[in-house]
């Protein structure tokens, strides 16, 4: 092409995006992958889901098994250090590739560096779109209630609290109903909720008690660990209150079935 | 002190069926967070007094050695006598020997964690010593055999119900028709009770918020009162501190203090902030006549130049266990030690082997809330994350955890592998979901599905979908 073909700059100038999809979404939970691609290219983003990945690591870093979480960190950062940015649709699993992985290689000559530059183009996806993207509305339309929980590694290792509220301020019909300490854990905690099964469950009847008393319609967070969590105690008790992440309503992509709710 | 912390899921379990703990707990899930966050946010500075505090108590551990020194020394020069305890047990027998040659029967005490630390109160007894609790809190569990139950209100696990029926049982020489419906009345009548052991006891201990190299002084911050009249009136005064406890001057003092009540109870400042130099002066109006500061290191010394030292900052506010929702839900009893809630959970296993506190930094949803509101930043989190790699890399953690972990890594660090694995996997399990979207039962998943459903895959991977889609996108353009 010539230089200077508007279509050619503005090819080249879209941040190429690579999406760290999460174990969990991969397994569970397809459908906030593709919500999460979508999102990314309205925001001006060429994404590339790379094969090589599997998970990052946090099982075996939170149970104290470092080896096996540096082998794994190694893994992602080789398959992920080419892209301009590497989003997840989760503040833990973000969390971790942005704030976890420099520590793993203190001291390594060979990737403490490597492990620096691959970790400051982490990123969370909704804080994404709108600190890195300048994205200010979606495209995108939710009739009902909604309240929204701050899952905690994104709120207090990422500061993502106004982000996903800011974006959903702009899904039309869409009615924000906070609950009573949204910021306080689900309980989830990744193997926490099966070493520990009954204080996990005395946390989760908390937060089940908090976002049935907000009346919402439906209960979003940035994390499907936290979402699982919620959505089977929600279940167990027979709630009416579906469970969603918050991609697949910001991309209007909540016409399926909720997170353990089977087709009608 | 007897340790549970081994038997912490039996503790919490119990923990969890016990109605009156509950309720009394509901206190500690709403009181102390908003009391805390209206004292933080009429304070803009407050972040940065946290960092000045921080950095007071890291210049202090990394001379820590020097200022004990310098403390040593301004003590003596105060008229008062300074001992050293290695150990819980050196740092008893030290207590009990100044006890004895006071002659003492009676020794009244301030709040002090240190001491339940070293186990005093039992040992005193034994010993023929009858120890006098005598802020609120620790009176009232004294009466009741218990232990605190949180650093700064030992007696939170009580609903003032059970605190009256204890009065009832105890005080049988007043009145049964008195009025003990409010905290004030019981607070009242503790203090009407606990007045005359004051005048009774030959020594007053108390413990220490903070040790003063500059001065040789000692610090309690009280809100009774309870604390000045143990340390004035008895003949003998002894302050029992661990080591940490020391900071450089009078002016870190403040700094800390500005976010000390803040962080506990939300106060800008406690009631009391008591400053004791040596023994009585001539001249001085009151004071005891005796001065002892007992030095415990009990442990803390190896925990400098550790990935644990950033705990030695602690100053036992318990913002951490306010915050917690572990500590909400089990209330600090089930931690089965001294300290319970975060704080606990990487200290514990500091002082007394992490073989036997090994559950107490894995209870943890590492939510973060703990070290968000930690008033000297101490990064609680990561501390119980550094236990759980010592208790790996020592095998101490259940073998099926182990197998487990073992098992996946195997797959996680193998991405083709993974990918075949789960490509096979979830569309099967989708399949037994039938109907419904999540699972009632599911093999291996017990710890999961005893309280709650476990949500279904939606189908295939989304790897599957996303190659197919790639692959399609490839066809149409060829």
């Amino acid at each position: 092409m010539k230089q200077g073909d508007p279509l050619k700059e503005d090819v080249k100038k879209k941040p190429r995006v690579g999406l760290f999809v999460t174990c969990l979404v991969d397994l569970f939970r397809p459908t906030v992958g593709f919500a999460s691609v979508k999102l990314l290219e309205n925001a001006g983003c060429e994404v590339d889901v790379p094969m090589a990945q599997t998970c990052c690591g946090q099982p075996a870093y939170n149970s104290g098994d470092r080896s096996d979480t540096i082998a794994i960190a190694r893994n992602t950062i080789e398959t992920f250090e080419e892209y301009d940015y590497i989003v997840a649709p989760s503040g833990s699993c973000a969390g971790m590739l942005k704030k976890h992985y420099p520590g793993l290689f203190k001291g390594d000559e060979k990737w403490e560096a490597r492990a620096a530059a691959f970790s400051a183009k982490c990123h969370e996806l909704v804080s994404f779109l709108v600190d890195v993207m300048g994205v200010q509305n979606v495209e995108a339309a939710h009739a009902g209630s909604v309240t929204y929980h701050d899952s905690c590694s994104g709120l207090r290792e990422l500061g993502i609290r106004d982000q996903p509220r800011r974006l959903l301020s702009t899904v039309s019909g869409l009615d924000l109903k906070e609950m009573k300490d949204p910021d306080v854990c689900c309980g989830f905690g990744g193997t926490f909720c099966v070493k520990y099964p009954d204080i996990s469950n005395r946390i989760v009847e908390e937060k089940t008690a908090n976002i049935r008393a907000s009346g919402a319609e439906t209960l979003l967070a940035g994390d499907l660990g936290c979402l699982m969590n919620m959505a089977g105690k929600l279940e167990r008790q027979g709630a009416d209150v579906k469970v969603r992440h918050v991609a697949e309503v910001l991309a209007g992509m909540d016409d399926g079935p909720a997170i353990g709710r089977g087709r009608n | 002190m007897q340790i549970t912390s081994p038997a912490f899921k039996e503790n919490a379990r119990h923990a969890l069926t016990d109605a009156q703990l509950q309720a009394a707990l509901d206190n500690v899930r709403s009181g102390f967070i908003d009391k805390r966050q209206w004292a933080v946010d009429a304070l803009p500075e407050f972040d940065r007094l946290r960092d000045s505090a921080r950095a007071i108590k890291d210049h202090v551990l990394g001379h820590l050695d020097l200022y004990l020194e310098a403390y040593e020394e301004k003590v003596k020069k105060a008229g008062g006598y300074v001992h050293w305890a290695e150990t819980a047990a050196d740092a008893r027998n030290i207590i009990l020997d100044i006890c004895r040659s006071a002659g003492a029967r009676t020794v009244t005490k301030g709040k002090s964690m240190i001491t339940e630390e070293i186990g005093l109160n039992e040992f005193l007894q034994k010993e023929g010593v009858r120890p006098v609790e005598t802020d609120l809190g620790e009176y009232i569990i004294q009466l009741r055999g218990e232990h605190p139950s949180h650093i700064i209100a030992p007696a939170v696990h009580l609903t003032k119900e059970q605190v009256e029926a204890d009065f009832r049982r105890v005080h049988n020489h007043l009145p049964y028709a008195r009025d003990l419906s409010e905290p004030e009345s019981l607070l009242g009548e503790a203090r009407r009770v606990l007045r005359s052991q004051y005048f009774q006891a030959d020594v007053g201990i108390t413990g220490a918020n903070f040790l003063v190299a500059e001065t040789g002084s000692s610090i309690i911050v009280t809100n009774e009162g309870n604390g000045d009249l143990t340390q004035i009136l008895p003949r003998v005064h002894v302050v029992v501190a661990s080591i940490e406890k020391i900071v450089p001057t009078l002016e870190d003092v403040s700094q800390i203090l500005r976010v000390l009540a803040r962080s506990a109870t939300g106060q800008d400042m406690s009631v009391y902030t008591t400053i004791s130099t040596g023994p009585r002066r001539p001249g001085d109006p009151d004071g005891p006549e005796e001065y002892h500061v007992v030095l415990v290191d009990n442990g803390r010394s190896s925990m400098l130049g550790t990935e644990f030292q950033d705990m030695l900052r602690c100053i036992r506010c318990g913002a951490c266990m306010n915050h917690c929702p572990v500590y909400h839900a089990v209330g600090g009893h089930a931690y089965g030690w001294v300290y319970p809630g975060p704080m606990g959970a990487v200290l514990t296993p500091s002082l007394v082997g992490v073989d036997k506190a090994g559950h107490l930094p894995n209870a943890s949803t590492f939510c973060g809330r703990c070290e968000s509101v930690c008033p000297m930043k101490i990064p609680l989190p990561k501390m119980m994350r550094h236990w759980r790699e010592r208790e790996f890399s020592r095998g101490l953690n259940p073998a099926t955890q182990r197998y487990g972990l073992r098992a996946w890594a195997m797959f996680a660090k193998r991405p083709k592998l993974y990918r075949l694995a789960t490509s096979f996997a979830i569309p099967l399990l989708s399949l037994f979901k039938g109907r419904k979207g999540s699972f009632h039962h599911l093999p291996l998943a017990g710890g999961w599905t005893k309280h709650r459903e476990m949500p279904a895959p939606e189908g295939r991977t989304f790897m599957q979908q996303w190659r197919d889609r790639e692959t399609m996108k490839q066809e149409a353009r060829a």
